[in-house]
Formats: C-alpha cells, sequence, structure tokens
C-alpha cells in the first residue's frame, strides 16, 4: 500500500454522508427507538445532545483521527489470503485486519469515541458490559488512558471462556463483576449496566459495546465503527480498481458488520452479508441467529429482532462464540435484512471451528472465533460465486483470547482426566506435532460444553 | 371515570391515601401467587399490580428478580395473569397489570387490551414504554376504556412531566428514586420534590409513589404528599421468605394503617 500509511488523514476520503437513517428518535423504519424506563431519557437525551455537538467540532474530528492513528494504529491494512482462498471456490479474498489494532478487535474504535463524549459531559467513571471480553478490554483501556474509573459487567459463564480477558480487565484497572442473573451471559451482562447505570447516572456514563441498545447508541456507535468500511472500500478500490462483489462479517450485536457495510450501503452492487452464529445448529434450537432463527419484538432498549418465545420471554442464545451469544441484534440490521440490502445467514459452531484452523494453518493469521464464522460464510459464498469474485471480510478481532476454547474444540493440549478449570490451562502447548502444517482440519473432538 | 381514579378518590374520601400493591404471578406457582394477591387485597389493599414475570426486567432489583425467575422457567406468562385480574377483581379489589413492553407486544397489543378489559382488569402499568413509543397501546386502552399509567422520575425535564402525565389515564406513577425496585431504610428527598413538580401539571391526575416503600411508616410519610402508596418489593420479600399470603394480608394490614395515619394531602 503507499501514501495512506504515511498520511492516513489526508488519503482518506471526504467522510461519506451518513445514512439517512435512523430519523430523530432513532428509529430505522419500524426498529429502533427508545424503550426504556422514563429515568433515563434524561441521561441519553443529554448523549444525544453532547453527541451530534460533538461529531461535527472540528476539535473533535481531529483528537480522534489522531487517536485512531497514534493509539490504535489505524488504518488497518487489507491482507489478500489466497491459500485460504484455494478453499474458497478460488474466489479472491480479502480481509480488512481489525484484529492488529490495539487491543486486538474493532471493539477500540467505538471506545475511543464514547471515552471522548464521557469526558465532554463531564463524567468521571464509566461502565460497561462484556460478552468475549474485547469490549471490556477496550473501555478499560480507553478508561485508562482517559482517566475514568471503570466497571464492567461480564456473565458469570463468559469470565470463565474468556478468562484471559478479565485478566486483562483488571491489569488496566478496572473493576470485573460476574453477572449470576439469568443466563449469565452477554444478555444478562448488559441488564446489570442499565441498572447500574440507572442508579448511578449523575457520574456515570455507559460506554455501549455494540449497534444496539436505545438512541442514540445504535446510530452513535455506528458512526464510530464506519471507519473500518470508509477505509477499506478506499483501500480495495486502490488496490483492484473496483468494489467487491461482497463485504462478509460476523454479527451478534453486529457492530463490526455495520461497521464495514456503512460504506458500501449506497453501492447496490455490493451483497452485504451478515453471518450470524448457528451453534448447533439453527433447527436444534441452540443458536444464536437472531435474525435468522428470531421475530421482532423489543429487548435491550429497542424493536429489533430477537430470540424469543411464545410468552414475549427472551431466549438462551448458545454459540461457541461468547462474542456473538446474544439473543439480539442492533435495529439497522434488522432494518437492511427488511428492506432487502443485506443478508443473514447462520454458521454453525463446527463450521466456524474449522474455518478458525484454516485461516491458522493456511495464512499464520489465528482469528477471534466470532471473526471465523465471517470466514466460514465466505468459504461458502467463495464457492457460490466462483474464481472471479471479490469477497472483502472483515477479520473483527484476534483469537488469544480464543486458544483455551479452541485447544479443547481440536483436543489439543495435555489430556488431563480432570477438567483443569477456568484460568488453569496457561502452561499447556498445543501438542507438538497435533496439527500439521498441511491445510487439513482436524475432526472435532471435544465440544465446548456451553 | 377510570377505574384505578375512581378508587383514588374513594380512598381520598375517607381522608387517606391509596394503598397499590405490587405482586407477580407465579412466584411461587400461579394459584400460590393468586391467593396471595387476594390476601393483599383482604388485608387492605385498594388496587393490585399483577406482575407478568418477564425473562429480562430491567427496572427490577435482586428481590422481584428472584421471584420473576422462577415463574418466568416455569413458562408464566401473560396469558397466566387473566385468571389473577379475575381473582383480585372478585375479592373487592382493582387489579392493575404490571408488564415490560414485550410480552404485550408479542401478545399483540390490541388483543391483550380486548381480554383485560373482559377480565375486569383497569390497566396497565408499562415500566419501559414511554409515551413516545406508545402510539399501538394509546390507541388500544383509548378504544377499550382501559387506563394506561407512565412513569416519571426526578430526572425527569418539565416538559416530559407534562407530555407523560398527558398521555397517562388513571394515575402517574412517580418513581421516587433513580434507582431499581428494592426495599429501603428511608423514602428518598426526591420523592416529595419530584411529586410537587408533578402536581404542578397534573390537574385532577393522582399521583402514586413507587420505588422503596416498605413499611408502615414509610407508608405514612408518603401518604403524607401523595395520593396514593405503591409497595412491591416488600411483598414479594413475604413470599420469597416462605410467609405466603399470610405474611402478605399482614403487611397489608400495617401499610393500609400506615396510608391512614397521615391524613388527607391538604
Ligand atoms: C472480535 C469480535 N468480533 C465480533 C464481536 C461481536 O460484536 P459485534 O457484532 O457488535 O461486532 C465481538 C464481541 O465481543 C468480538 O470480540
Amino acid at each position: 500500500m503507499t501514501s495512506s500509511a504515511v498520511h492516513p488523514t489526508q488519503a482518506r476520503p471526504a467522510p461519506p454522508a451518513r445514512p439517512s437513517w435512523p430519523d430523530a428518535t432513532g428509529h430505522f423504519g419500524v426498529f429502533g427507538g427508545r424503550f426504556v424506563p422514563e429515568a433515563l431519557i434524561a441521561a441519553l437525551d443529554e448523549l444525544t445532545e453532547a453527541y451530534e455537538a460533538m461529531r461535527v467540532d472540528p476539535a473533535f474530528i481531529a483528537e480522534f483521527a489522531a487517536l485512531q492513528r497514534d493509539y490504535t494504529g489505524r488504518p488497518s491494512p487489507v491482507t489478500e489470503v489466497p491459500r485460504f482462498a484455494e478453499h474458497a471456490g478460488g474466489a479472491r479474498v480479502l480481509l480488512k485486519r481489525e484484529d492488529l489494532n490495539h487491543t486486538g478487535s474493532h471493539k477500540i474504535n467505538n471506545v475511543l469515541g464514547q471515552a471522548l463524549l464521557t469526558r465532554r459531559i463531564g463524567k468521571k467513571r464509566v461502565i460497561a458490559e462484556t460478552g468475549a471480553g474485547q469490549h471490556g478490554v477496550a473501555t478499560a483501556t480507553a478508561a485508562a488512558l482517559m482517566g475514568l474509573s471503570c466497571t464492567v459487567y461480564m456473565g458469570e459463564e463468559d469470565t470463565r471462556r474468556q478468562a484471559l480477558n478479565v485478566a486483562r480487565m483488571r491489569l488496566l484497572g478496572a473493576e470485573v463483576v460476574p453477572v449470576t442473573t439469568g443466563s449469565r451471559t452477554l444478555k444478562d451482562a448488559i441488564n446489570e449496566a442499565f441498572r447500574d447505570w440507572v442508579t448511578n447516572v449523575e457520574e456515570t456514563n455507559y460506554v455501549f459495546g455494540t449497534v444496539a441498545g436505545p438512541h442514540p447508541f445504535p446510530a452513535m456507535v455506528r458512526d464510530f465503527q464506519r471507519v473500518i468500511g470508509d477505509e477499506a472500500r478506499a483501500q480495495v478500490l486502490e488496490r483492484e480498481g473496483r468494489l467487491p462483489d461482497a463485504v462478509l462479517a460476523c454479527v451478534g450485536g453486529g457492530s463490526n458488520a455495520i461497521g464495514i457495510f456503512t460504506a458500501f450501503v449506497p453501492d447496490d452492487g455490493v451483497r452485504l452479508v451478515g453471518l450470524e452464529a448457528g451453534g448447533d445448529g439453527v433447527e436444534t434450537g441452540r443458536h444464536a441467529a437472531t435474525i435468522t432463527g428470531g421475530a421482532p419484538g423489543v429487548l435491550h432498549g429497542a424493536r429489533s429482532y430477537l430470540l424469543q418465545d411464545d410468552n414475549g420471554q427472551t431466549i438462551e442464545s448458545h454459540s461457541i462464540s461468547a462474542g456473538l451469544d446474544y439473543p439480539g441484534v442492533g435495529p439497522e440490521h434488522s432494518f437492511l435484512h427488511d428492506i432487502g440490502r443485506a443478508e443473514y445467514h447462520p454458521v454453525t459452531d463446527a463450521e466456524a471451528m474449522e474455518a478458525f484452523a484454516l485461516l491458522c494453518r493456511t495464512e499464520g493469521i489465528i482469528p477471534a472465533i466470532e471473526s471465523a464464522h465471517a470466514l466460514a460464510g465466505t468459504l461458502r459464498l467463495g464457492r457460490e460465486l466462483g474464481p472471479d469474485a471479490l469477497l472483502l471480510v472483515n477479520l473483527s478481532g484476534r483469537g488469544d483470547k480464543d486458544v483455551e476454547t479452541a485447544s479443547r474444540w481440536f483436543g489439543l493440549g495435555d489430556r488431563d482426566e480432570v477438567d483443569p478449570g477456568p484460568g488453569m490451562d496457561t502452561d499447556q502447548q498445543p501438542t507438538e506435532g497435533a496439527v500439521t502444517s498441511g491445510d487439513a482440519v482436524p475432526g472435532h473432538e471435544a465440544g465446548e460444553s456451553a | 371515570m377510570s377505574l384505578l381514579a375512581e378508587r383514588i378518590a374513594a380512598a381520598r374520601a375517607e381522608g387517606r391515601a391509596a394503598l397499590i400493591a405490587y405482586l407477580p404471578v407465579g412466584y411461587p406457582d400461579v394459584d400460590t401467587s393468586i391467593e396471595a394477591m387476594v390476601a393483599a387485597i383482604e388485608g387492605g389493599a385498594d388496587a393490585l399490580e399483577v406482575g407478568v414475570p418477564y425473562s429480562d426486567p430491567g427496572m427490577e432489583g435482586p428481590v422481584i428478580q428472584e421471584a420473576m425467575d422462577v415463574a418466568v422457567r416455569a413458562g408464566v406468562g401473560l396469558r397466566h395473569v387473566l385468571p389473577a385480574v379475575r381473582a383480585v377483581a372478585a375479592a373487592g379489589g382493582v387489579p392493575v397489570v404490571m408488564s415490560y413492553w414485550n410480552p404485550i407486544e408479542r401478545y399483540g397489543v390490541d388483543r391483550f387490551a380486548d381480554d383485560l378489559a373482559a377480565a375486569g382488569g383497569a390497566g396497565a402499568i408499562t415500566p419501559d414504554l414511554i409515551p413516545d413509543e406508545a402510539g399501538a397501546w394509546i390507541a388500544a386502552s383509548d378504544r377499550t376504556g382501559l387506563d394506561r399509567v407512565f412513569l416519571v422520575a426526578p430526572s425527569s425535564t418539565d416538559a416530559r412531566l407534562a407530555a407523560t402525565v398527558a398521555a397517562s389515564r388513571g394515575f402517574v406513577y412517580a418513581a421516587s428514586t433513580m434507582g431499581v425496585t428494592g426495599t429501603r431504610t428511608t423514602v428518598s428527598t426526591a420523592a416529595g420534590e419530584l411529586v410537587a413538580r408533578t402536581r404542578t401539571v397534573a390537574g385532577d391526575l393522582p399521583i402514586c409513589v413507587g420505588l422503596g416503600v416498605s413499611n408502615g411508616d414509610q407508608a405514612a410519610e408518603v401518604a403524607g404528599f401523595a395520593d396514593g402508596v405503591i409497595v412491591g418489593s416488600a411483598y414479594v420479600r413475604e413470599m420469597l421468605d416462605g410467609r405466603g399470603a399470610e405474611g402478605v394480608r399482614a403487611l397489608s394490614a400495617e401499610l393500609a394503617d400506615g396510608v391512614r395515619r397521615a391524613g388527607v394531602r391538604a
């Protein structure tokens, strides 16, 4: 790549227009809005107003751009992965490398914006929810950087499968609160964070981790994440002289997907493909494929698709990926789905782990298991579209946090009779020779018992 | 006139505030919860908020969460609320449904309104539905004559107080503190201020205060400035601790005594 590495702010095209949605009250068609207790409306109004003023303030724009460049390491590169692509019907595959950001995922893009907003409204404490721990780590990082105190809510179940990130957050000075209510995963962490916020709203800002939640979060988080697609669109045009045929991303709450989709929404010829966590398979009921397997309703402050039963109770989701293990989805995705601009497909745990292993061994890149869902969708779409296709994939994060889950899935490491339990695997390296250097993917030997 | 406003006016005519109890249907099971609701009315409550169990009750503290969790896991939902509504009405209380929005939306807003009106329910309190998002519910409650109770909070601006009061019927629910449900040892000073601010725009609409009231003395204090006193977690605590319908009945008696001690607001 050329000058963009030297003068990223200059090389970046003028910010493309914001989509015409949401409306002034946060509605994406019938989706979005604010379904929260009245007590939170004042804080949401304050955030909306402060954000609208901040986002056009030249001082903010300059400070945000400098942080992205000097702290996050933006722009992130685009990497072509030909050995991986051999398994994708010969289509050409480009990865947008959000895994190379400081803290290891796209989550930092959003958090730096919201941390600057927190400072602007004069609050000294931030709270956050986290599933995989990536948003929690990013928030703890920004809090350390800006001198804010930080509390992160994390489902107890997730503190176990993402023990590395719990340790990272604590090292960064954040308090991590394991949540023991409900399904003990991301959805319950969000409930607890809202309860904290309504109680301590005077001095506390809620740094929300994805494009879900009440207005203004879906629009604001999108604006902070769209840098992914703005950069990638220019990078692909520069190196290929054409747009990709499809842009693919995994969808939990949907922030990395919206981040890479937004710049391409006006490009009618570009397919936008979201990959949802299919868990054991949508037909088994044990999944987190919200748009594929859910129905419109209200959860966590917005109307959107969600997994729910006949009583309107949220159904617990299941995925090997903590970051995708969420029964809701951001309202803009529901909207893009209903107007037919984006398509959403499920990827099972097994398919994701196969793609995970393939990228490790063909390209030397260990992806986050979340991102591996997008890679699995890429293998499928490449085989469908064939060798002329150009596919752009958001590699939303790196897989360091997932080595324990992956080792267990593939049956690597010591096979103790006794489950070593959380955090006990750090000295257990994968057995030498257990993984060949070829492209063969080991079979699924031991599934996650989540 | 609305069933709730009528009952609150009747209490005022007796020189006291109304007592409104909350219990979720389905804890520890549907039948026992309905017995407890009837006992709350027999013990002296004027109205009963029939709580709909919900998987993600963002406004509830640990006590109500614990009871709801049991009910949700047992598959209790909005349809189990209708027998509770009938039983409360038969016991002489005014039943009002307290529900997060998604169970109602899933049931169908119009179907909910029709079924609730037919069962003798007064209306519904919707803690996570603000008037701005309530178009379908406002239309359905107008059509069926049901009350709709929205919430105001210490953080509400004057403009929002006015809009929320204008959209409410039956009473307006003043959430006395910034926080979630639960028993508290003192009544927050914010409660009196919020009621006073709401009073300037409320006209004839009664103002009832909830969040944190748990005993007769606190009920008496709140009854000194509000038209109704709402008690939730303290009732649920009786159930969680296994005192059941008799504990609920005794709590109602204590609270009913409290709302009478204060004397009617000038
Ligand atoms: C690497 C990575 N990708 C994706 C996600 C899912 O979130 P979203 O759908 O908001 O991008 C997470 C969440 O933790 C993540 O850590």
